[in-house]
């Protein structure tokens, strides 16, 4: 397959993870449809990496992936955090930094 | 052949993502994402990253989708509502206020905004590369997308944003730790006492760990702080020969 | 020493002794700031004994002496310098100032004996005598002003002295604002004259207003407007109508300064003003006729209500502003050196009166009211006395002084002819009225059955109230600072207060030898060469009128004076009578018991409408337009900006989310177009 249809796919899975991540109300959720987002950035990446037959995109999704990583690790500790303190598990709730 | 391999794996990933943000069930919504990741990595596979795929399964579908696994096994996942009704704001949970109901049926019209807008950038541009195949390909044992390319980029072109990215994975291990720690001050959970209690069952003097030995004692004495619960145990113990 | 050394020393005294009493207030034991002032201003009286005599040894063409110390003001067309001039007006006016100035000092010092306010009583009337000195000083517009400002400061701290009366906070203010009034009109008339002679020292400006600054006719339009707004000033300050409301509510001041500012001193600085100007407003005879009008009309006003007060420093204030009338009628006409001789006279036997007055109300223990005086001649011998003789000066009995100086300006009005005639039957029915309401208060309060008061002290016990009241509105009051002392002086009493009332009626009888018409002329002679260039100036020759207006006034003064008499010591309860039984006396008493309502007039004319803008002002404009439209739209539009941009931080997480993602499909979409 061309390089377009791979390019295709990362552009759907990139538009679905935008849709969760304002639609959805379980931050939990929402993080994941944040990966999404973030895998369809890697496959865009890989495919033009492909297409140009030298390694960098391949390093850059690794970086990602590496980012990704760390993100999770925060959010989800974040996560907990609120949960421990009683709070709802509510990205509409928590809502107390607004002006 | 290909060609069928990739829309099996195109199929794969689009309905893992479709899962992911239509799933009520949070747990589902995890097993759909790593549904998701791991016919990604078909996908990577078939376009010649070979330990890029690797790493996205043992990596991002082994590490990191188990630590979501933990997280809502703990947390608790409450069923969130279909997203029909959350398109329209029904609902007995929906929050007050103008942004909820409208925010969802906008963000489904936006997210569209972006698909169009992408497919267009990508594929109704003058791009003529993406019509191709991509550039030639040669196997050997350092040929495009082997762990040893990847290995001879990372340590020499891209050696400082490896360094960096190893910075930023240590740093967020320990902001994970911080963020996630109990606090003094706060009610301990009940369950925490009840799993306690086990520990401060009476041990042989020199046994257990650290925190056995000297929870106890801090528990008894009343000190919280880690340093004088431990000279308090010393002191009940008595000196070790 | 030359002239104008002396010339400053005048001013320095009396700046020294209010710095010294004002500064060291705390510190200065008993009375001793009482002699330090009256020292203080004694020196000053020595220094223009000593300007006189080295003014005299001068030629007469070359007594006209400028000295400047610095320069006061110089831009914008502006020359102004620290200047005194020093010609016989001066002098003469500065003689009369600091010689009756010193005997109210030495008279203060018994009066305001035991009140708490002592000390600052010294420094304040120092610092009015500085300013009036500097006022008849003055060498050029600007330090007249400054000098004008300075009496008007002086006499408004003077008269609320006692602050914690509101009576006399009031009048006060009331004092004050008439005076603005007049200084508002000072400042605007030098403005009329400096535009076309382009200088503020007055001999520069008069040469040029002589060699025609002013174009060559006579009655020239910024001339005439020029001078008739300086007399609006002078009309303030010396209480002519219709600027005059403020000085019978004046003598809410300790009795002191009612006979300095209010007799003898400052009310005369428009008769002065007059004076200096002369050049001007010979000149401007449309001027001059105003002048003459409004002090033929105050005199004959003011000495019908004098007849139906009861306060008796009222009638004296009253009194005070018949004579000023006299005093600006006589300027205007030309008669300068017979108004200013009334001047000098005037202040003797007022200065005496006033000083009577208050040796009385201290008898009667701070009462001021003629109701309950009464049978005071066996009680205050002394007082009697002094009062008799201000009386008969201020009535126009010859060899008195008032005689001499009063018909002296009767008789140049006459002289004028035309339509001045009217003016000179004003003058000298004005005189048989004086002689009335004088003789009404004397009779009232001297004559007749003595009162307890009296009765006390003609056993020898001075009375004193039960509870210190407000003579006016009988609120009571206690005797610390900002209310009069406890102690009540007597001029049988205390003999600084004596020496002073001597040598006054001394004034008061002896004045009148020095310009004796036909005969002496000193003040004529001396007064000359500031006078130089007046046309109108030369003594009048007729000696027709001369006899009839002698004896006229004599006639008149004894007439009046056997009225007085007969209404109030023969037949008590004939003026009662009179008042009440007629129609016409009836209205005519409650007229001058209202002094013809010329404070409701002024209430309604000035202060209802000015209230009624203020009152609009705060309401409407302020409220309404500044407030609620500029500020409020001003602040409300920004407030509703941030409102709007505030709803952006909704804190929905999500909600940030879609405007980041509609911000890249933004970014995307303007790129999509670029291709």
């Amino acid at each position: 397959m061309s390089i377009a249809w791979y390019l295709a796919v990362s552009a759907i899975v990139f538009s679905l993870g935008a849709l969760g991540v304002m639609t959805r109300r379980n931050p939990l959720v929402v993080l994941l449809c944040l990966e999404l987002m973030l895998n369809g950035g890697n496959l865009a990446l890989i495919a033009f990496s492909r297409m140009w037959g030298n390694g960098d995109g391949q390093i850059l999704a690794l970086i990602v992936m590496t980012v990704a990583a760390c993100e999770v690790c925060i959010g989800l500790g974040m996560i907990v955090a609120i949960y421990r303190r009683h709070l709802p598990i509510d990205v509409d709730e928590l809502r107390e930094l607004q002006g | 052949m290909s060609t069928v391999l990739f829309f099996i794996a195109a199929i794969g990933v689009i309905t893992g993502a479709v899962g992911v943000v239509v799933l009520r069930n949070p747990f589902y919504s995890v097993l759909a994402l790593v549904a998701h990741l791991v016919s990604l990595a078909v996908l990577f596979l078939l376009l010649r990253a070979e330990f890029v795929a690797a790493v996205q399964v043992v990596v991002y579908a082994g590490a990191v989708m188990v630590l979501y696994v933990f997280v809502v096994a703990y947390v608790g996942g409450e069923a969130g509502e279909s997203i029909g009704d959350r398109l329209h704001g029904v609902g007995s949970r929906s929050p007050a206020g103008p942004v909820g109901s409208g925010l969802r049926l906008g963000g489904a019209i936006l997210g569209g905004a972006v698909l169009v807008e992408l497919l267009i950038a990508l594929l109704g541009t003058g791009l003529e590369a993406v019509n191709g195949y991509g550039a030639g390909y040669t196997p050997g044992p350092q040929a495009y997308g082997t762990p040893a390319y990847i290995g001879k980029l990372l340590l020499t072109r891209f050696l400082v944003a490896f360094e960096i990215a190893s910075f930023l994975l240590v740093i967020a291990a320990v902001g994970g730790v911080v963020l996630a720690r109990r606090r003094g001050g706060l009610e301990e959970d009940e369950d925490e006492r009840g799993l306690l209690a086990p520990l401060a069952a009476p041990r042989p003097q020199g046994t257990g760990t650290m925190a056995e030995g000297v929870g106890q004692a801090a528990r008894d004495a009343g000190v919280v702080n880690g340093h004088e619960a431990f000279a308090a145990r010393r002191e009940s113990v008595g000196p070790r020969a | 020493m030359s002239t104008t050394t002396w010339g400053w020393l005048v001013l320095a005294f009396p700046l020294a002794g209010m710095l010294l009493s004002a500064l060291g207030f705390r510190r200065l034991p008993g009375r001793s700031a009482g002699w330090l002032g009256t020292g203080a201003i004694f020196l000053s009286f020595v220094a223009s004994l000593g300007a006189l005599i080295s003014i005299l040894d001068r030629a007469p063409a070359h007594r006209e002496l400028v000295s400047s110390l610095w320069s006061y003001a110089s831009s914008v067309g502006i020359d102004a310098h620290m200047t005194i001039l020093v010609d016989p007006l001066s002098v003469f006016m500065i003689l009369v100032v600091s010689g009756v100035s010193t005997l109210i000092h030495l008279y203060s010092i018994s009066y305001m004996d035991g009140d708490r306010g002592f000390v600052r009583y010294f420094s304040y009337l120092n610092f009015f005598v500085f300013s009036m000195l500097l006022l008849v000083l003055a060498g050029n517009f600007l330090l007249l002003i400054v000098g004008w400002a300075f009496v008007g400061a002086a006499s408004y701290l003077l008269i609320s002295f006692w602050y914690r009366r509101t009576t006399a906070t009031r009048a006060g203010i009331k004092a004050f604002v008439i005076n603005v009034v007049g200084d508002a009109g000072l400042v605007l008339g030098t403005y009329f004259i400096f535009k076309h002679t382009h200088t503020l020292d007055f001999l520069q400006s008069f040469h040029a207003a002589e060699a025609g600054a002013f174009g060559h006719g006579k009655d020239e339009g910024d001339l005439v407007a020029g001078c008739v707004l300086l007399l609006v000033g002078a009309f303030a300050k010396s209480a002519q109508i219709p600027l005059h409301t403020w000085l019978p509510d004046a003598m809410e001041g300790p009795t002191p300064v009612s006979s300095l500012i209010h007799a003898a001193t400052m009310v005369t600085a428009g008769v002065y003003l007059i004076a200096r100007m002369h050049t001007l407003f010979e000149l401007a005879p449309a001027a001059q006729d105003v002048g003459a009008t409004v002090g033929a009309l105050t005199l004959f006003v003011a000495g019908t209500i004098g007849l139906a007060q009861t306060d008796i420093k009222r009638v004296i204030a009253y009194s005070t502003m018949s004579q000023i009338g006299y005093m600006i009628m006589g300027v205007s006409v030309g008669a300068y050196a017979a108004g200013l001789f009334h001047l000098m006279t005037h202040a003797f036997f007022k200065a005496l009166l006033f000083m009577a007055a208050g040796s009385i109300i201290g008898a009667m223990a701070g009462e001021q009211s003629l109701e309950k005086m009464g049978g005071f001649r066996k009680a205050l011998p002394f007082t009697y006395a002094c009062v008799i003789v201000g009386g008969l000066a201020l009535s126009g009995i010859p060899p008195f002084s008032g005689f001499f100086s009063k018909d002296e300006i009767l008789l140049a009005v006459g002289e004028r002819g035309g339509w001045h005639w009217a003016l000179y039957v004003i003058g000298y029915a004005g005189a048989f009225l004086t002689a009335v309401y004088t003789f009404r208060m004397i009779f009232r309060a001297f004559h007749g059955e003595p009162v307890p008061a009296a009765r006390e002290l003609e056993e020898g016990h001075l009375h004193h109230a039960e509870a210190p009241r407000n003579p006016a509105t009988g609120e009571e009051e206690d005797t610390d600072v900002g209310f009069p002392g406890p102690a009540h002086a007597i001029a049988e009493r205390a003999w600084p207060m004596r020496v002073a009332m001597s040598l006054l009626a001394l004034g008061a009888v002896g004045a009148g030898l020095v310009q004796i018409p036909k005969t002496d002329f000193v003040i004529d002679d001396f007064l000359r060469p500031s006078f130089a260039t007046s046309k109108l100036y030369e003594p009048p020759a007729h000696n027709g009128l001369l006899v009839i207006g002698l004896g006229l006034g004599t006639i008149l003064g004894l007439l009046g004076i056997a009225l007085a008499h007969r209404l109030w010591v023969a037949r008590p309860g004939s003026a009662t009578a009179l008042r009440t039984r007629s129609a016409l006396g009836r209205s005519l008493y409650e007229l001058f018991l209202n002094k013809w309502y010329f404070d409701e007039l002024i209430d309604l004319v000035v202060v209802a409408p000015m209230t009624a803008i203020g009152d609009f002002a705060r309401d409407t404009f302020e409220r309404r337009f500044v407030e609620e439209t500029l500020i409020g739209g001003t602040t409300g539009l920004v407030r509703a900006g941030s409102a709007a941009v505030r709803a952006a931080q909704s804190g929905f997480v999500r909600y940030y989310a879609a405007l980041l993602l509609l911000g890249v499909a933004g970014v995307g979409f303007y790129f999509l177009l670029q291709t």
